[in-house]
């Protein structure tokens, strides 16, 4: 490519992080570090009941026992678990009833995140639980969605409200010892969203929560938990940022997902962490366990992610298709700049005979950035007539990056058909050149190639999600095809 | 020759026959017509011995033999050929091979010695000509990046290949140019005699124009509702199959 | 202490004890590397499922539970060629030798080959031609890479040398038979070196056999050097009894403007571990990786693949292919690994799986590891049935059923043997494939070394 693209490239590249913004608002923090008396200071400050603490201690040790997994294709830094501040909190809370409380700084960031937390002037059809650094701030809609039944709140209220269903579910998809991140947020995860979606009920809006970091120095580990009882259907969104800083951050989260019988989740993720800046200074390390169950028979659940943010990224959105004639669904963008580094993919793991899997993942790599996409599809022995589809496409920007495709495939049942694609290749210049013969500049003409390549999965986001993701991809990547 | 007496067949449980009567007698060609979904392809295929469907009622016979409990290949054996609407395309498989091994498969049915090479690409070269076939076919996989056309002719060119009592011809003309249609109807005509029958199975009249049955059948939701002469191709040609949609 | 454990123990002790005789044998530049390879072993162990290349290989059941024995020198064996061997395939029949539980046949037949090439075996290669073997030995080999390398280098004695200098083109093919042949259960320890100077051409097929009931496990290892426009033509025809398990590592180094081709066919064995690496490291180099692989019984079949793209404007083309009966479980586990300046590569790779029965297992780990955008690269991946469709229609035109899938079976299998270049060869292993495939077993015709089950 010439000299001139490669100029408008670097250019465009250099895009400040829209987001990056910090609120000056008073925070509550506890001091650094993690110890058992951490773990306990987190659950009074949350007024928790006593099994909560236990599930906190129980994982708290259990962590004690564990090591930062080695095995992905990222290039960790030591992380001092004891230099992070475990629960960081705006002052003001707990929960306000009603806007006129809220704190204005607070509704100013949400609005200049593109998050009106008053109901009247917000996406119609879009239910927000805003969480800032530790805690909840505002849920809209609340009482709408609860005329149907349905259950949409803070995590920690949902401990309160429905400890049942709380204590019925929280752990039963991503135990606490499932993995090291896993075990960190089980023991000091501050609050997320819970959601309950009754028999029988269609969500009406989508629901969503928003995610912010703004306090310096704290890592957030928030956990959500969707239960779709049978026949339910419901979409859920996630959406994330973070202030531009110059130390890392630590995001460690949780999300699990019950679906019962012929129960629909979709779970859409648009991730935008602070990715750090063009030298690699900077940004949040972002470790998620995401994992839904298709419990019951013909249920479905599907994953759709839009990944252009975090300076490390690590997560694997996984279905266990446990239920007959389950679905489960993996649509997944992941873009990779400058320095920032991916290790990406999905489980789909086959336990229900007829369960059927799609995975399309589109890797973007840029600048001297590493893409990874990792994947495991299991087929267990009892799985009858399995059917797995997967495509995995890397397209790559510039001669500093990397892309990798490091699919599982474990079929010990011989009535499955499993099928895996992948293809790498640098963005074609003839298509460009196309473009550019039809008179569009080199900068429109790598969006729109970009913006095609990731269509597949960009169609699957809500109505609402689709245009902003596109315009985040397009300013991921701007500046950085060579 | 072939008997078919109220026949039911389903697939996964859900009925697609319902209680079919059809006589065949050899030297006739009977057209099996219907609107989309009438069961025409399933009939097809159910007397070919395709296992998708279930048999839950009736018989069928086929030169005295009851055809229900035999394996597909012993139908085709005895004189049974299926020209598929969708030709499966087996990669690797070469047409020679596998034209060479069915019909020696069918002459040891018939007690006969395997036909020698020269023999064989002798037939092989004879009865191509009788579709107009001119590619080599010897290096060429079955079906594989075969357009919808030489699929069509290749099914006919197996059959005449196979010489068979009856011919269960499913859409034989769906995606065909006029060309390609006269070739495949010309290549049927040719194969007929007075000893074999031939059940053209369509959705259009078209074909009828070359290849002219004897008899007319309308299947609709699984039955055949009426039966006739030639003249109620025409009939159907002009009205559509709204008409017996709304008697039935 | 694990079975595993023990038995690393057990080899640590048998080399320490052993290593004056394993020395004393002519081949004094193959024990220069034989400690290093030592402390390799030592540090890596033996792999075991954490081991992330032999994850879908548990090697535990097939090299414990029995007692096996080392044989520190070569058989005092004499045996008729003529009498266990007369491949008649026209093309090949003049170019054989022997290889006897490792160590290269003493008595095998003076060859006719043109000025300059050399065959014969290793440890004679090293006294014999010192500097050539110097040369070459142990540089393209990394015993890091897999520990079963390094156990090999620990203990081989002897095994193959062919040389074949500038410019020089051998038309006739070599057929290197490795046979194991004991009264007892052995374990065999080989090295082969092979090295084309530039322009070189010849082409080699490996014929490894068991030619009594008796369990072998064999370790072999094959460094290959390929000059630059040097073309090279490899098969390999796996065909051991059930008790027998095979590793090998064959690691291939590509000057520019090489090629060469591939081609393994594991048709019968306990265990079968194929490893191979191959570096890319001239501009234009070309590599491609061919494997067909049937298991039955409770027999395991793995391949492993590391293509390194190091030089521009080369290609790699993989296919590996297997058909799992009973009990039989196979993996794959292949990588395309493409450097920063490797611009205008151009890598395939491709892995297709039947399971025939309900108890067979297959597991794939098709990878790629890409660090520079111009390039074209691309895998795929499939576990599958044979296809029911085509089954049908072959079935219709009066074909038996157990006729239409030998049919599709061979078809899925042709794939692979189409891409064998020789064409006497070529029609062998058709026909042995297909006798395989029906469950016979898959010995040459004309050739006594009946593997025996």
């Amino acid at each position: 490519m010439s000299a001139e693209n490669d100029k408008i490239l670097t250019e465009i590249t250099e895009n400040d992080y829209k987001y990056g913004f910090v609120t000056e608002i008073e925070t509550e923090t506890i001091p650094k570090g993690l110890n058992e008396e951490v773990v306990r200071l987190i659950s009074a400050k949350k007024q928790e009941p006593e099994w909560l603490l236990e599930f906190r201690l129980k994982a708290y040790r259990h962590w004690l026992t564990m090591k930062i997994p080695v095995w992905p294709h990222l290039k960790l830094p030591e992380i001092d678990f004891q230099d992070v501040i475990y629960y960081a909190a705006p002052r003001k809370t707990p929960k306000y009833s009603s806007l006129d409380e809220v704190d204005p700084e607070l509704i100013d960031t949400f609005n200049r995140l593109g998050i009106p937390l008053e109901e009247q002037k917000h996406l119609a059809g879009v239910a927000v639980d805003a969480v800032m650094d530790s805690i909840s701030v505002k849920t809209t809609f609340r009482e709408t969605l609860a005329e149907l039944g349905i259950i949409f709140c803070s995590f920690s209220e949902a401990v309160k409200e429905h400890p049942d269903l709380v204590r019925k579910f929280m752990g039963s998809v991503v135990p606490y010892t499932d993995n090291f991140f896993a075990a960190l947020n089980s023991a000091v995860f501050s609050d997320g969203s819970f959601c309950y979606i009754p028999k029988g009920v269609r969500c009406p809006m989508e629901l969503s929560t928003y995610f912010r970091i703004n306090a310096a120095n704290t890592g957030q580990f928030e956990r959500t938990l969707i239960v779709a009882d049978d026949d339910s259907y419901v979409s859920y969104l996630e959406g994330c940022t973070a202030p531009m800083r110059d130390e890392n951050q630590l995001h460690a989260a949780i999300v699990e997902i019950v679906a019962h019988d012929n129960a629909e989740v979709k779970y859409s993720t648009v991730q935008n962490w602070y990715p750090g800046d063009k030298n690699g200074k900077g940004g949040i390390y972002n470790f998620v366990t995401k994992r839904g169950i298709c419990k019951g028979d013909n249920s479905k659940i599907s994953w759709t992610q839009v990944e252009t943010g975090s300076a490390i990224t690590w997560k694997y959105p996984s279905c266990i298709l446990k239920g007959n004639n389950t679905i489960g669904e993996f649509y997944s963008v992941a873009v990779t700049n400058n320095h920032q580094q991916a290790d990406t993919g999905t489980k789909m793991i086959h336990i229900g005979k007829n369960s059927r899997s799609t995975i399309i993942s589109k890797g973007i790599s840029a600048g001297k950035s590493q893409n990874s996409y990792r994947g495991l599809v299991k087929v267990l022995k009892g799985a009858d007539k399995v059917r797995n589809f997967t495509q995995c496409d890397s397209l790559l920007l510039g001669d500093q990056c990397g892309a990798h495709t490091f699919p599982y495939l474990e079929v010990d049942n011989e009535t499955a058909i499993i099928e895996h694609e992948a293809t790498t290749s640098k963005i074609g210049e003839d298509q460009i050149f196309y473009c550019n013969q039809r008179g569009i500049d080199t900068e429109t003409a790598i969006g729109l190639i970009i913006n095609g390549y990731a269509k597949e999965v960009l169609n699957k986001l809500p109505m609402e999600f689709a245009v902003e993701a596109q315009k985040l991809l397009q300013i991921s990547l701007e500046g950085s095809v060579g | 020759m072939l008997e078919i007496n109220n026949l039911y067949a389903s697939i996964e449980g859900k009925e697609i026959l319902k209680g079919i009567n059809l006589t065949v007698n050899p030297g006739e060609v009977h057209a099996i017509m219907g609107p989309n979904g009438s069961g025409k392809s399933t009939l097809a295929a159910v007397l070919a011995g395709r296992d998708l469907f279930e048999v839950t009622e009736g018989s069928a016979e086929f030169l005295g033999n009851n055809l229900l409990e035999l394996s597909p290949e012993d139908r085709a054996r005895m004189g049974l050929f299926l020209g598929f609407q969708y030709p499966v395309e087996i990669p690797g498989v070469s047409m020679v091979n596998f034209m060479k091994t069915a019909i020696n498969e069918q002459r040891k049915y018939n007690n006969l010695e395997p036909l020698s090479a020269s023999d064989f690409l002798k037939l092989m070269r004879e009865k191509k000509e009788i579709v107009e076939i001119t590619s080599s076919l010897t290096n060429r996989s079955v079906n594989e990046g075969f357009s919808g056309g030489e699929k069509k002719k290749n099914e006919i060119f197996q059959m005449a290949m196979l010489e068979p009592k009856l011919a269960i011809l499913d859409e034989t003309d769906s995606g065909l140019d006029i060309d390609a249609l006269r070739i495949v109807a010309n290549g049927v005509n040719k194969l007929r005699t007075k000893h074999n029958a031939t059940i053209v199975i369509t959705h259009y009249q078209r074909l009828l124009d070359y290849i002219v049955p004897d008899y007319v059948h309308v299947l609709y939701k699984g039955k055949i509702v009426k039966s006739s002469g030639k003249e109620l191709a025409l009939e159907l040609e002009e009205k559509g199959y709204d008409w017996i949609k709304e008697q039935y | 202490m694990t079975k595993i454990e023990s038995l690393q123990h057990e080899l640590v002790e048998l080399y320490t004890n052993n290593l004056a005789e394993i020395s004393s044998f002519d081949n004094p530049l193959m024990n220069n590397i034989r400690n290093s390879a030592f402390e390799s072993f030592k540090q890596l162990g033996i792999p075991t499922r954490k081991t992330e290349a032999y994850k879908y290989t548990n090697l535990e059941p097939y090299l414990t539970g029995l007692e096996y024995q080392y044989d520190l020198s070569p058989l005092s064996l004499e045996v008729n060629l003529d009498d266990i061997f007369h491949c008649d395939i026209p093309e090949l029949a003049t170019q054989i030798a022997l290889v006897l539980n490792g160590f290269y046949y003493r008595h095998n037949r003076p060859l006719n080959l043109p000025r300059g090439v050399i065959l014969c075996g290793l440890a004679e290669a090293s006294v014999k031609y010192p500097e050539l073997v110097q040369k070459h030995y142990g540089k393209y080999a990394d015993e890091k890479a897999d520990s079963m390398a390094a156990l090999t280098t620990m203990f081989a004695q002897d095994g193959v040398f062919l040389y074949v200098p500038e410019n020089v083109v051998i038309e006739t093919p070599i057929q290197i038979i490795n046979v194991g042949y004991s009264i007892k259960n052995i374990r065999i320890s080989r090295r082969n070196l092979i090295v084309l100077e530039d322009n070189a051409r010849a082409s080699v097929l490996f014929c490894d056999h068991t030619m009594c009931a008796k369990s072998f496990i064999t370790n072999s290892l094959t460094e290959i050097f390929v000059g630059e426009n040097a073309n090279f033509d490899f098969v390999r025809l796996q065909n051991e009894n059930s008790n027998s398990s095979q590793i090998s590592n064959t690691f291939i180094y590509q000057k520019a403007g090489s090629v060469t081709t591939n081609n393994t066919l594991s048709l019968h064995g306990g265990l079968i571990r194929n490893n191979i690496f191959v570096k890319l490291d001239g501009e234009n180099a070309a590599s491609n990786t061919y494997g067909l692989f049937l298991a039955d019984s409770e027999q395991h079949m793995s391949t492993y693949t590391y293509i390194h793209h190091a030089k521009p404007h080369c290609t790699s083309d993989q296919l590996v292919k297997g058909i799992l009966d009973n009990m039989a479980t196979g993996s794959f586990n292949g990588k395309i690994y493409v450097d920063n300046y490797a611009v205008k590569t151009s890598a395939y790779q491709r892995n297709n799986n039947i399971l025939l029965s309900g108890t067979a297992k297959m597991n794939t780990k098709p990878q790629l590891e890409i660090y520079n955008d111009d390039v074209k690269c691309s895998h795929g991946a499939t576990i599958g049935q044979l296809d029911t469709e085509a089954l049908f229609y072959i079935r219709s035109r009066g074909i038996a059923y157990t006729e239409a899938r030998q049919l599709l079976m061979y078809a899925f299998a042709n794939e692979v043997i189409s891409k064998i270049k020789l064409d006497a060869l070529r029609e062998r292993i058709i026909e042995m494939v297909d006798k395989r495939l029906r469950g016979e077993l898959a010995a040459c015709a004309n050739c006594n070394i009946v593997h025996k089950n």
